[in-house]
This record gives C-alpha cells, sequence and structure tokens, in this order.
C-alpha cells in the first residue's frame, strides 16, 4: 500500500506495523504511531472538512492541538465520538472517522452555496435578520441554522466507556516537556522536589522533536529521550505524555486531561478512557511553548495551507511531505527551518518573505542551499477549490500597501509562518496580568498572582540557550524554596540556529479592485471583512467584536486567530495592542469530554446510597423503594398486581384496624450530652425544655433565626444531662450542624455535646390497635400498660436478650411505639416482631402508607415545612413559649408574620368524594377567572383517606381557617384538571387525638 | 477549588467544607429587648465587601468544628485560619 507523500525515512512511526483505518468510507493506511492527519497527508489527503458558516473546502492547518479545522467524527453508535482533533487522534486499527458539517460529501457539499451567498450572511446577520416574526425564531430559523451550521453529531446511546478521577499532590508542576520543561523538572527533581511532568502530546520533547539542535553534544532529541529516562527513574517525579493541564484553579489547583486508551491497540476492557487529575501543586511551572500564527491574505484558507510549522513536525516526526511542491510564506526567520528540511529531503521550495532581507544565519544556510527567495514579496491571493494548487504573488511596495506584477505560481501546498504567540493560557488563568512584549508582537505573563511561573518560549524566550537557562534557574529556585537542599544542576551547553528576526507584517493588503476572503479565525469563519464591519458599527471593547463576530469562541479558542484578531482590531482603530487589550482565557485550554469530568460518579455511583439494616428484608419481601434524600426506603409492599394506591390503601387500614410495622431507620438521631442540655434544648426548640422528667419525651419544633419552622421531631430524656434527639430524615445533616453552630460559634459557654447516632440505631415503629398486645408479647419482662408507659413515654427493655429502647410515640396518629435497638440487631429486631405479630395480622408498611395516616391525621411534614411557613401557619401557635427565648422567637412579631390572612394549613376534600387532587395544585375562588387567576393556596400533600373513604388533601391557604366550610376550586394545569373542593380542618380523623393516648 | 487550612487538621480541600458568613456578626443576647432595626441588622443584612473578610467556615466532612477565616473574597487569598476563640 503506498502512502505518495510519505518519505523513505524517518520520523519516528513505527514503519514496521502497518495500520488500516477509514476516512469518509475509504480505506487507506498509516503506520502505528501516526496521528490521523499524519496518515492523511502521507495519502495525500488535505480536505478534511467544510467551515463553520459558508462551507468553504479546508484542510489541515496545524499538527497538534491548535488544529481549527480538522474535526473530525468518529466511529458510529455509542462509541461515536464529535469533534475529534485529527492532529490529537492517535491512529488505531479500524479507526473510522469522518468529516462534518457537510452534505452529501466533503467534496460536494450543498451548503456550499453559503459562500457564494456570503455577502448577505456578514457578522451580526443572524442577529439583524432572524428577529422578525418573533415566533418564527424557535419554529423555522433556530433549527434549521442548527442544521447548517452544526460540528459533530453528539452520540444518543449511554457512553459504553469508563472515566476515573485521581487526587494528586506535588511541590512542583511542570507543564509542557519542550526544553525549558524538561530543564525545570530536572533541575527541582535532582534538587529533592516532587515532581509531575505533564506532556500533552504522546512523545516527549516539544520543539525538540523537530529542532535541528544540539544539547550537550547531544542532539536535541536524544537528550529529550535521556533526560525522561532519568526523570522516570527518580522516586520522586512522576512523567506522564498525553496529559494536558487544561485549568488553573484558586490556591494552585491544577485539573489535568489524561488520554489512557484510545490510543491503545489491543485495550483491556477495564482501562478507563481517560483520567481527570486533580493536582494540587505548591508551585507551578508553565513551559506551555507557543504556537505559530498564520498569515493573512486573500483565500488563506484553502486546504494545503497550512502553518510552517506544522509542515516541518510532520516531515519530522512523522516523515511525511505536506506537498511536494510547496510554497513558505513567511515574515520571519523561523519558517526557513522548514524550506530547509524540504530542500534536504530533495522538494524546491519557494520562499516568498515579506522582509527586504535578513543576515541570519539561517538564511545564509537556505543561500547556500541554493533554495529560491524573494523577498519584499507576498501571496495576494491562490486558487484551487479543494486544494490549493496556485499562489499569485506580488511585490510588495514599499508601504506594504500595494502589489506589484502579480504573477501566478503553481503549488501544492503553501506554509505560513507569521511569528509565534507564546502559549499564555494557563498564567493568564492563574489571575496573571498580562504584558504586551512588543519585540515579539505577542502577550506574556506578567507578574504571578498565585504560585506560577512561565518559562522558555511561553514566556517569548525563543532561542533554545534561553530556554534551557530559565528552564533549570527556575527549577532550582523554585524547588530549593520547598526542599531548601540547595542542589544546582549544571545547565549543559546548546547550539542552535539563530532564527529570531521577525518583521511585524501580517495582514497582506488586497490588489486594486479584489474582494478576496482574508480569513481570521478558520473554525468559527471569520474574516477581515467582518471584523472591519463590527468596528464601522461602533463595536470598541475587543468582548464585544468578539461576540459580535464569534472571533476566538470556537471549540478551538483561537489558538491561532486571536492575536491576529487583536492586531487587526488596533490596525483599524489606530490603537497599540495593549490599548485594545485581549479577551479572558479560560479553562478549558482545549475540550474535555463531560465523561471525564463526571468520572465514576453515574448511575447509582452518582451518590451514595444509604439502606437501613432491613434492607434486604424489605427487598426480599416485595418492597418497592423510594428515594428519601441519600435513604432507600421502602414505599410500599407490592402483593401480587397491585397498584400503588391500592398497597397503600391496603397497608394504612390493616394499621387503623390491626397493627402495622415500618422502618424508620432513616430518621436523624442525634445523642445530646452535657449538665446544659436542658437549657440548650430550651434555646433551640420553641417549647420549655426544663422540666421534661427523665424517662419522657417531648414534640418539639425549632426555628431559623427569620422565624420560618426549620425541622421538628421528639426528644426524650434519657437520664438528667442526657437527651436522644430525632429529627426528620431529609433535616437530619442540617439540625447537627445547626446545633454545633450554636454551641461552638453562639453559646461556647454552654456545657453540651452533641453526635449524630443515626446509624448506630435501627428503628421500627409499631402502629395500630394491637401495638400495645403486640409489646406485651414481645415485652414480657415489663409492664407496658397504659400507665406505666403512657403517651410519649420511654422504656429501656430487652427484646429477647437484646437491649432495646422503646418510645411510645405516634406519627400515625395511632396508638403507636418506636422500637430502637443496635443497627446490628435491626433484622433480629424485625423478625421477631413479624413472628410474634402474626397472630394479630401484622403487615409491614411502607412511606405511602405512612404518608397517607399522617395527612389524614393533619399531621405536618416536608410538604408543609418548605421554608416560609411560620408555626402558626402550621397549627403549631401552641408549642411557642410566651416565657422563654428561642431562636427565631425575636422574628415571629415581624408585621408579615402577624398578619391575620397569612396562608395557613387546613384540610380539602373533593366534593365529587372521587377525584384524587394532584399535589401541588392552585386554589382559586374561580376557575373560569381570566389569567392571571389569583391564587389564594396550593395543595400541600394528597391521599385516600381510609378513614373516610374518599381523598382528602392538605393545603396552605390564604386566612384558611376563616374559609374552612368554603367551596373553592384546585387546578392543576399540568394534570388538566379542574376539581371543586370544599375546605375542612386539618384533622380530619380524631381530631381531639384521643387514640394515641388510649 | 480552595485549600483551607482547618486549625485542627491542616490543610484539606474547600469540599470537605461549608461557608458559614460573617464572622463578626454577633448573635443578641437572648431575651434581650431589642429594636427591629437591631434584629434585621442580625438576620438579614450582611456587608458584602471586595477584599478582606473574616469569615466562619465549618470542616463538616471532617473534625466538624466551626472556626474562622481571613480571606481576601476577589482573590480567594487566605491570610489566616483561626480557632473560634482566637483573635486576628
Amino acid at each position: 500500500m503506498i502512502q505518495k507523500y510519505r518519505l523513505d525515512k524517518g520520523g519516528f512511526i513505527e514503519r514496521n506495523k502497518q495500520i488500516s483505518f477509514s476516512f469518509n468510507g475509504k480505506k487507506y493506511f498509516g503506520y502505528e504511531g501516526d496521528t490521523l492527519a499524519s496518515a492523511l497527508l502521507a495519502n495525500g489527503v488535505h480536505l478534511v472538512g467544510r467551515s463553520f458558516k459558508y462551507h468553504r473546502p479546508r484542510g489541515f492547518i496545524g499538527a497538534g492541538v491548535e488544529e481549527p479545522n480538522a474535526k473530525v467524527q468518529l466511529y458510529s453508535g455509542a462509541k461515536t465520538e464529535p469533534n475529534a482533533v485529527a492532529t490529537e487522534v492517535e491512529l488505531v486499527e479500524g479507526l473510522v472517522a469522518k468529516s462534518q458539517n457537510c452534505f452529501p460529501s466533503v467534496s460536494f457539499d450543498f451548503g456550499e452555496i453559503n459562500n457564494f451567498l456570503s455577502k448577505f450572511f456578514p457578522a451580526g446577520f443572524y442577529y439583524k435578520t432572524f428577529m422578525w416574526p418573533k415566533n418564527f425564531w424557535y419554529k423555522i430559523y433556530e433549527p434549521v441554522i442548527r442544521r447548517a451550521a452544526g460540528l459533530g453529531v453528539a452520540p444518543l446511546k449511554p457512553d459504553p466507556d469508563r472515566y476515573e478521577h485521581k487526587f494528586e499532590y506535588c511541590d512542583v508542576l511542570v507543564v509542557g516537556s519542550g526544553p525549558s520543561g524538561l530543564a525545570s523538572a530536572l533541575a527541582a527533581a535532582k534538587n529533592g522536589a516532587r515532581v509531575i511532568l505533564a506532556e500533552d502530546k504522546s512523545r516527549f520533547g516539544g520543539s525538540l522533536l523537530t529542532d535541528e539542535v544540539t544539547i550537550g553534544n547531544k542532539k536535541g532529541k536524544d537528550w529529550a529521550d535521556e533526560t525522561i529516562e532519568q526523570l522516570k527513574k527518580m522516586p520522586n517525579v512522576i512523567v506522564k505524555n498525553r496529559s494536558q493541564v487544561f485549568g488553573y484553579y484558586d490556591h494552585n489547583m491544577m485539573v489535568m486531561f489524561e488520554r489512557t486508551k484510545d490510543h491503545l491497540q489491543n485495550p483491556n476492557k477495564y482501562t478507563p478512557r481517560q483520567r481527570l487529575w486533580y493536582i494540587r501543586a505548591k508551585e507551578v511551572i508553565a513551559s506551555t511553548g507557543s504556537i505559530e500564527r498564520p498569515l493573512v491574505f486573500g483565500n488563506n484558507d484553502r486546504p494545503g495551507i497550512m502553518l510552517a510549522s506544522a509542515a516541518k513536525e510532520y516531515l519530522r516526526v512523522y516523515g511525511v511531505l505536506v506537498g511536494k511542491k510547496p510554497i513558505i510564506f513567511t515574515n520571519n526567520d523561523s519558517a526557513y527551518d522548514t524550506a530547509i528540511d524540504f530542500k534536504k529531503n530533495g522538494i524546491n521550495p519557494l520562499v516568498i518573505d515579506v522582509r527586504k532581507d535578513s543576515e541570519s544565519t539561517i538564511i545564509k544556510e537556505a543561500k547556500n542551499l541554493k533554495i529560491e527567495i524573494r523577498f519584499s514579496h507576498a501571496i495576494a491571493n491562490t486558487k484551487g477549490h479543494l486544494r490549493v494548487n496556485s499562489a499569485t504573488i506580488g511585490k510588495l511596495n514599499e508601504k506594504k500597501s500595494d502589489f506589484q506584477n502579480l504573477e501566478d505560481v503553481s503549488c501544492d501546498c503553501i506554509c505560513v509562518s507569521g511569528n509565534w504567540t507564546p502559549t499564555v493560557h494557563l498564567s493568564s488563568q492563574s489571575g496573571n496580568r498580562l504584558k504586551f512584549d512588543e519585540n515579539i508582537n505577542a502577550f506574556i505573563p506578567n507578574q504571578s498572582r498565585q504560585n506560577e511561573s512561565t518559562v522558555g518560549s511561553a514566556k517569548g524566550s525563543f532561542s533554545l540557550k534561553k530556554s534551557l537557562e530559565e528552564g533549570f534557574n527556575k527549577g532550582f529556585e523554585i524547588s530549593n524554596k520547598i526542599t531548601k537542599k540547595n542542589i544546582k544542576s549544571s545547565i549543559p551547553t546548546s547550539n542552535d540556529r539563530s532564527n529570531d528576526k521577525h518583521d511585524k507584517f501580517w495582514c497582506m493588503p488586497l490588489p486594486k479592485n479584489k474582494n478576496y476572503k482574508r480569513c481570521v479565525d478558520f473554525q468559527n469563519d471569520v474574516y477581515v471583512s467582518d471584523i472591519e464591519l463590527a468596528i464601522r458599527e461602533g463595536f470598541r471593547s475587543i468582548e464585544h467584536v468578539k461576540r459580535y463576530t464569534t472571533l476566538g469562541m470556537a471549540t478551538d479558542q483561537g489558538k491561532t486567530s486571536n492575536l491576529n484578531g487583536l492586531q487587526l482590531v488596533s490596525n483599524i482603530e489606530k490603537k497599540i495592542v495593549p490599548e485594545v487589550g485581549h479577551t479572558t482565557f479560560r479553562p478549558p485550554y482545549t475540550p474535555v469530554t463531560i465523561g471525564a469530568i463526571v468520572g465514576r460518579e453515574v448511575g447509582k455511583y452518582y451518590r451514595p446510597t444509604r439502606k437501613s439494616p432491613m434492607h434486604l428484608w424489605h427487598k426480599k419481601n416485595n418492597a418497592v423503594f423510594v428515594d428519601a434524600g441519600l435513604w432507600l426506603r421502602p414505599r410500599y409492599y407490592k402483593q401480587g398486581q397491585e397498584t400503588l394506591h391500592e398497597a397503600a390503601k391496603r397497608e394504612a387500614t390493616n394499621v387503623r384496624n390491626n397493627v402495622g410495622i415500618c422502618d424508620v431507620t432513616s430518621l436523624g438521631k442525634i445523642d445530646i450530652k452535657g449538665k446544659d442540655s436542658a437549657e440548650f434544648l430550651n434555646r433551640v426548640y420553641t417549647n420549655a425544655w426544663m422540666k421534661l422528667p427523665i424517662g419522657k419525651a417531648r414534640y418539639g419544633v425549632m426555628l431559623r433565626e427569620d422565624g420560618v419552622v426549620f425541622d421538628d421531631g421528639t426528644t426524650t430524656r434519657i437520664s438528667e444531662n442526657h437527651f436522644h434527639m430525632t429529627t426528620t430524615t431529609a433535616q437530619a445533616v442540617n439540625v447537627l450542624a445547626h446545633l454545633e453552630y450554636y454551641l461552638q460559634v453562639v453559646w461556647p459557654e454552654l456545657d453540651v455535646n452533641v453526635l449524630s447516632t443515626t446509624e448506630q440505631w435501627a428503628g421500627a415503629a409499631l402502629a395500630g390497635p394491637n401495638s400495645r398486645n403486640l409489646l406485651t408479647k414481645i415485652f414480657p419482662d415489663i409492664d407496658v400498660s397504659n400507665e406505666a408507659l403512657p403517651f410519649m413515654g420511654f422504656k429501656e427493655a430487652n427484646l429477647f436478650g437484646v437491649p432495646a429502647r422503646i418510645f411510645r410515640i405516634s406519627f400515625s396518629g395511632e396508638l403507636a411505639y418506636e422500637i430502637n435497638v443496635e443497627s446490628g440487631y435491626g433484622v433480629f429486631m424485625w423478625e421477631k416482631v413479624m413472628e410474634v405479630g402474626k397472630e394479630m395480622d401484622i403487615e409491614p408498611y411502607g412511606t405511602e402508607a405512612l404518608s397517607t395516616l399522617r395527612i389524614e391525621m393533619g399531621h405536618v411534614a416536608g410538604s408543609e415545612i418548605d421554608g416560609r411557613t411560620i408555626p402558626s401557619d402550621l397549627s403549631l401557635d401552641g408549642m411557642l413559649s410566651k416565657k422563654k427565648d428561642f431562636i427565631g422567637k425575636r422574628s415571629l412579631d415581624r408585621q408579615g408574620f402577624i398578619d391575620s390572612t397569612r396562608e395557613k394549613i387546613v384540610g380539602v376534600v373533593p366534593l365529587d368524594k372521587k377525584t384524587m387532587i394532584p399535589e401541588g395544585s392552585h386554589l382559586v375562588q374561580d376557575s373560569k377567572a381570566s389569567l392571571p387567576n389569583p391564587k389564594l393556596g396550593h395543595i400541600s400533600a394528597s391521599c385516600w383517606s381510609v378513614e373516610h373513604n374518599n381523598p382528602f388533601s392538605l393545603a396552605i391557604l390564604k386566612d384558611g381557617k376563616k374559609k374552612i366550610g368554603e367551596k373553592l376550586y384546585a387546578l392543576s394545569p399540568l394534570k388538566n384538571k379542574t376539581i371543586q373542593v370544599e375546605i375542612v380542618s386539618s384533622h380530619y380523623v380524631d381530631s381531639k387525638g384521643e387514640r394515641v393516648r388510649s | 477549588m480552595l485549600e483551607i487550612k482547618c486549625p485542627y487538621c491542616g490543610k484539606r480541600s474547600q469540599n470537605e467544607f461549608s461557608y458559614g458568613g460573617d464572622a463578626d456578626i454577633k448573635r443578641p443576647e437572648l431575651g434581650k429587648e431589642i429594636s427591629d432595626k437591631e434584629w434585621d441588622d442580625f438576620v438579614y443584612f450582611r456587608k458584602n465587601p471586595r477584599g478582606k473578610h473574616l469569615e466562619l467556615w465549618h470542616h463538616v466532612a471532617g473534625c466538624r468544628q466551626w472556626f474562622k477565616v481571613s480571606r481576601d473574597t476577589s482573590t480567594h487569598e487566605i491570610f489566616k485560619t483561626l480557632k473560634l476563640n482566637e483573635e486576628l
């Protein structure tokens, strides 16, 4: 299989490992070690996609993360990945890729009509054109535009891959393994620091992979390889390739994205696809290098036109010629490297240099090699539809404002170089305010705000000697602050071509009467004319120009376009670049998959699941579970084909008639000890606690300082200075934090300790008229009569040899008890109770029946204690002590809280006694009133009352107590229901509360 | 993500802590007669400074101690962390 543009030798690919892959349905071959981009180029494929807006044919521009054009869709089905960057995709056997944003194919795309109509689609076009008529936007304009201007297609099936998170700590994190990064890491590691060295690419070495340099009498690449080997052997160093540090967060929290699977030819089933590293680094050294900028000229976006540095990388790293008839177009020395490399491989390049001449040694070398150079020349335009085939070249006039003697020169690729932009994203994210360096015409880091420093070309130091010096010095200096070992490494000698002469001219003029498109942002299709238009229309701030034209807003974040855009704005406005400023650099530096961000926290691992000790028993007995916060609680125990409502009715009826058992383990339990415990409870709860006798429980309500009800529950005095508090399941965590706050911050003088014991106790509620009978059989040793264990009584007892606590408390409104045993005995307790209760027709009941029982009794729960209600709204006025102060009491005097027409709790019954009222329904006077229909209240909870055998709901209703007996409407637009209802008392069953005391 | 030095446990990541607001707010004494304005100032009104701020944090996923943090609200620089009975 001939790869026509692959050289016979050279590059770091595995030539004995041929790999087949497909692109746009056609089969190709490459080698292990190729990227999708290098393998396509080896086969002469430049056309990879269509531009975002005008569907212009596009090819590769870069060779790494800077690539704006080559976004491809990989594979299909659940594994499909949109917007993969072909220059970053490593070639594996069977890789399937296709072009995006084109129909029916990349070489013939209907969307290209936009290019011929481009006059009608300038910047801001969408804002101006699709404003009217208003409702057309959602139905017509947006769907059509989305289809035409889409990127890839997101997968619709669940991601089959596994992703991981890892936390790591180090003294020095070095980002980038070019010469300055390797030097920093080596110096810091030798000085005893814990070092992490992160490299985005698969190969270490950065520019040493492509530059003709020597370090300490070794070839640059060999020095890099040896340094990496040396670092890998050191126990204090972690060396990672394929790892992009994409975000710099507060206090030197660095986030790194490691690609662990997609490059493997035969990955293990359990290999994670990607890994997200959270690295807390004491110091960060950014040796992130620099990215070459394109030059701007007519039709500079045709396939075959790419960065000179990319052409060099394809040649040096992959042994691939990007063309056989190249033009090198430059305003600086560095592109001559590429020209020389072409020449040395038997290809004759033509160099077009906008400068008058250059005295650099590299130019002399080029001249000696007889490379044809045209100084003071520039490219005005290019031709070739799907691949560039000629360039229109002319001599620049003195002011560089026009051309002379334009002529067409044929070519098959153009390698452009418009100087280098330091990659300052990480330093900028760290809060470093960048400064503009006139010498290199780009922004570089200034004053660090965190423990961060930048070395090498990321700081504008483009010579190898300087990069190494900065690296070694900074690596030592930074590590010595931490280790203080004073072990300094010597800096090796180095030798590179001096190639830092350049010109600041980068945007070519248009020949007279020509209106060629000159592209600035390749990925988002932003042209010189768009930026000019934005400024003509009055946009001044660079942030506004960016948003209006979408310059630099694509997934490549303007790595190749931002600085050119800024320079353009500054040229037009006749300002200098630092005055124009730069747009904000935000993480991530390169796109990160959602899978990596989420990690293993998907599905049932999204959050922890809490289960009661009796969970397996519930499961065996057909429980259907419901989420209650983190807890899984039985909602009902399904018998045969019954529905939720049938089961709840059956279970609740059995409680009212016989006896039921309910798992209440999830209720929050807090142990309170200390001599001031009673005083503390007295301040925390609204009612009085000082005189609660030992062995007695009491119901309590807690407020927030703003007077709103926070939580309720019962608390029992176990001994003089020992209480057992219960909270609702939902607020257990918050109540503990609330108590700790008051004990530690507000009243540290109180001698009280609190401790969560929720998981120490397994709890079961026994409720129903038979519950006392049952209790006598379970605890034959003690007296559980109404006199010995009255309502709100407490006893410690012995449950068949297991220590247990009995509380006579009731949520169901029936005669009821709660038994607690140590968690480990939970199943034992439950099974014993079921066994003994069999003859009394005991049945377990779930949360649905529990709700039914409490709703018809008018007991409030989370749906009424909703963060808006105060005690009087919930008929809890009787719980407010007048004799003492408590948390939130002062707020109850607020004007809004003493308003007599506030919304209060009431009961609601449908007039037809059949229709269940949906929870959340609004109560209104007139069902047909014009909207907005004044809302009088809302339905907070609904059930089928087993006592009355008809639906019953609780509601929070404006001036509710006065409306008892009135008829209103419950409206549920969600369920499309209008129900006529009667307002009744919230205590629908046993309104005097006799059963609990029976 | 901030790195906060709990005075009891040492440096930990922010996700172990919860924020507790202005540490200079003092709850009025129980039972004391106070004006509506004083009460409103305590319950609702907070300064929202840009810059240095003394605040409370709770080491919820750790030792469960409340403590004070002197922090710059715009740069997130933490100058000092203190136990509740210590003064800046």
